[in-house]
């Protein structure tokens, strides 16, 4: 787990600089309340991640816990129905609690844990991210209150009620328009009024300094066994890397051991909701401005003024506004990619992924695979293609059932 | 001397603290917002601190967050706000400082922002969100069109960020007398003196303190130790109370800032 020492001196492992810069993205703009709590987070954090008894103890429950490594499989039906590029799948949808998520939360724990602090929050859209944190909570004892608005808690009902079997207090959020972004300024007021002893889990790589840069690190995990599994299982890199964006954790966290690999490219897939138009999308490269939301300074899709503007997608963990700073630099650099899918291919690839290979993919996770499916037919036989499926739909077949039935459209919500 | 100074200096000169009211720009409609800072500043506020709205107001209780919300669903723009202040100056020379959110300072260009806020007539700014060390861009444009800042000092900074902010700030300071977003308290903070006089060691500005604070005995308390004392969420209470008589209002608010300000006159 630990990174050896050259390694660190790379120009990417420069980024952030000191003050959460990834070149013009990101920093720090918090009320002054938490402006300490956040230097406070950033030398724990600091102290920690060169602490070799944390990675320790992180990497054990990380394989204990929440069940790592993941594997990495062959997609053999999906890549001959494709008829191109071998198709890889990293099973992250295999994790404890279904998703990316927990490796995060469990990383944010384990810190909480030596800060001293006694009560977690965090907000959630699809719930993954609120239930990793409920369970990580449970397994250490920690008070914990999640935020969640009140839209994604009636189409992730599932999540709701796990959340709560594991003890935690789900709160719904009935400002703005109820989904992610509402839920994380809900979070932020209750860290600004409760922050001496709480601990915010911030669930993405987003928000001020240092989130951006310790989620990523947690997630880091992900490109590292990736990258040992295919080089035993190919003898060589992939041609190309995919993964879905909502605030940016489950790609950046695959993406980062690949940056300086030239030969692997690297996309992002944003939510395309109903397609590109104002308030039906949340594919912030496509129509968003520069701006500050939420601690960050990144793209964010907003109105003239100023104002957010409302997205959608069919999948709550990608319905958000604004997206991760270090994926607004690798997009200035030419580095990544970015791509999206809409709701109605993400449903129709989610059957497909269903049915030709028995995994039932997370929404979210399906806006990767819609790319996948469609870049694989313009490469060769002989290219790999890896998709970062980054959680299990457990949680959506009862949405996709009602709208399969016709009772919601995506496009009549 | 520029308005807000001028302001301080007046009620410094009457033995007294200055009084800051807060409202949000256009709610809950233009016209009736007009009336509704025309009579807080009728009824003896110093100083008026306008809420320009935004969507996601992170650092607001859920008295600003409806206040906002109902100003935007109002049709409030940045336009229109700039207009407010226009009228506003038609018949007022008490200092205006907006109160708002990074992004509506930025998304058009932080120095079009600031000259527009000056052209229209705000005296100053408050930044909710902006920190002074992302501040450099705002902080030249404000020096460039004599636009003045305001920064707030919580319980939680440390003695150490002291310099950084009372250094960014020009108009004043403004003390937030407890963690947690804006709204009505039962209580006054304990220990408001010694944070008052932590901070005007590193300044000369006015130091003003506000957050939670809804009665006249509670403004008097405050007065005690700070240059000013602020009222937000007690007077945007009323003004939700008078959403089916906005007529109804600017009388309404008149007596409960005259109410309040009292705490501020011996
Ligand atoms: C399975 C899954 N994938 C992806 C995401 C999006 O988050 P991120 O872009 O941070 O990976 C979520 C968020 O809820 C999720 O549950």
């Amino acid at each position: 787990m630990t990174v050896p020492a050259e390694s660190l001196a790379a120009p990417r492992f420069a980024l952030p600089d000191a003050a959460g810069h990834f070149g013009p993205y990101g920093g720090v703009y918090v009320p002054e309340t938490l402006m300490t709590a956040l230097h406070e987070l950033t030398a724990a954090y600091e102290k920690a991640r060169s602490d070799p008894a944390f990675q320790t103890e992180l990497t054990h429950h990380l394989q204990e816990f929440a069940g790592r490594p993941t594997a990495l499989c062959f997609a053999a039906r999906l890549t001959q129905h494709c008829g191109g590029a071998k198709i890889y799948l990293k099973r992250e949808d295999l994790l404890h609690t279904g998703a990316h998520k927990i490796n995060n939360a469990l990383g944010q724990a384990l810190l909480a844990r030596r800060m001293g602090k006694r009560r977690i929050i965090a907000e959630t859209g699809a719930g993954q991210h609120g239930v990793a944190t409920a369970a990580v909570c449970a397994k250490f004892g920690f008070d914990c209150t999640v935020y969640m608005g009140a839209v994604d808690m009636e189409r992730q009902a599932l999540n709701v009620f796990r959340m709560r079997l594991m003890g935690a207090k789900v709160v719904s959020v009935e400002a703005g328009q109820r989904t992610l972004k509402d839920a994380v300024n809900e979070a932020m007021r209750d860290w600004v009024t409760n922050v001496r002893d709480t601990h915010y889990i911030l669930g993405s790589a987003l928000g001020a300094h240092p989130y951006p840069m310790m989620v990523r690190d947690f997630h880091r995990v992900i490109g590292r066994e990736l990258k040992e599994q295919i080089l035993a299982r190919e003898g060589r890199l992939p041609d190309e890397i995919v993964a879905c964006v909502g605030g940016g954790s489950n790609a950046i966290g695959c993406f980062f051991d690949f940056l300086d690999e030239p030969s692997v490219q690297l996309t992002g897939v944003e939510a395309g909701g109903r397609g590109i138009r104002r308030g039906e999308h949340a594919a912030r490269f496509e129509g968003g401005k520069l701006g500050v939301l939420q601690g960050s300074k990144t793209y964010i899709l907003q109105n003239p003024d100023g104002q957010i503007e409302l997205t959608h997608s069919v999948s709550a963990g990608l319905d958000y506004a604004a997206i991760g700073p270090e994926h607004a630099h690798y997009r200035d650099q030419g580095r990544i990619g970015y791509a999206y899918a809409t709701d109605d291919e993400v449903l129709e690839t989610f059957q497909l992924c269903s049915r030709l290979e028995g995994i039932i993919p997370a929404l979210e996770s399906t806006h990767a695979l819609v790319y996948a499916v469609k870049r694989a037919r313009e490469l060769r036989p002989e290219q790999i293609l890896v998709v970062n499926l980054s959680g299990r739909g457990d949680k959506d077949v009862q949405q996709v059932a009602a709208i399969l039935k016709g009772e919601e459209g995506p496009s009549n919500r | 001397m520029d308005r807000i100074a001028a302001a301080f200096a007046r009620a410094r000169h009457e033995n007294r603290a200055a009084f800051v009211a807060y409202l949000t720009a256009g709610d809950p409609d233009f016209d009736t917002s007009l009336a509704a800072c025309r009579a807080v500043l009728a009824g003896g506020a110093d100083l008026l601190e306008l809420g320009v709205p935004f969507s996601d107001p992170l650092a607001d209780g859920p008295t600003n967050q409806l206040a906002a919300q109902r100003a935007l669903e109002g049709g409030m723009t940045a336009a229109r706000t700039g207009e407010l202040v226009r009228r506003l100056r038609e018949t007022s020379d008490a200092p205006i400082v907006f109160y708002t959110y990074y992004n509506l300072v930025f998304s058009n260009g932080v120095e079009n922002y600031v000259r527009a806020a000056k052209a229209a007539g705000a005296d100053g700014l408050l930044t909710l969100d902006l920190p002074p060390e992302e501040a450099g861009e705002l902080l030249a444009a404000c020096t460039q069109h004599d636009l003045k800042t305001v920064f707030i000092v919580a319980p939680t900074t440390p003695d150490s960020r002291l310099p950084l902010l009372c250094a960014a700030a020009t108009g004043f300071v403004y003390y937030v007398s407890r963690e947690g977003v804006t709204g009505v308290r039962d209580q006054v903070a304990a220990d408001i003196p010694a944070a008052v006089a932590r901070i005007r060691a590193h300044t000369e500005l006015p130091v003003v303190v506000g957050f939670g604070l809804s009665t006249p005995a509670q403004v008097r308390e405050v007065a005690r130790a700070a240059d000013g004392v602020v009222v937000g969420s007690a007077l945007v209470n009323v003004v939700a109370a008078q959403l089916a008589d906005r007529a109804g209002l600017p009388g309404r608010l008149q007596a409960a800032t005259a109410a309040l300000a009292a705490g501020v006159r011996p």
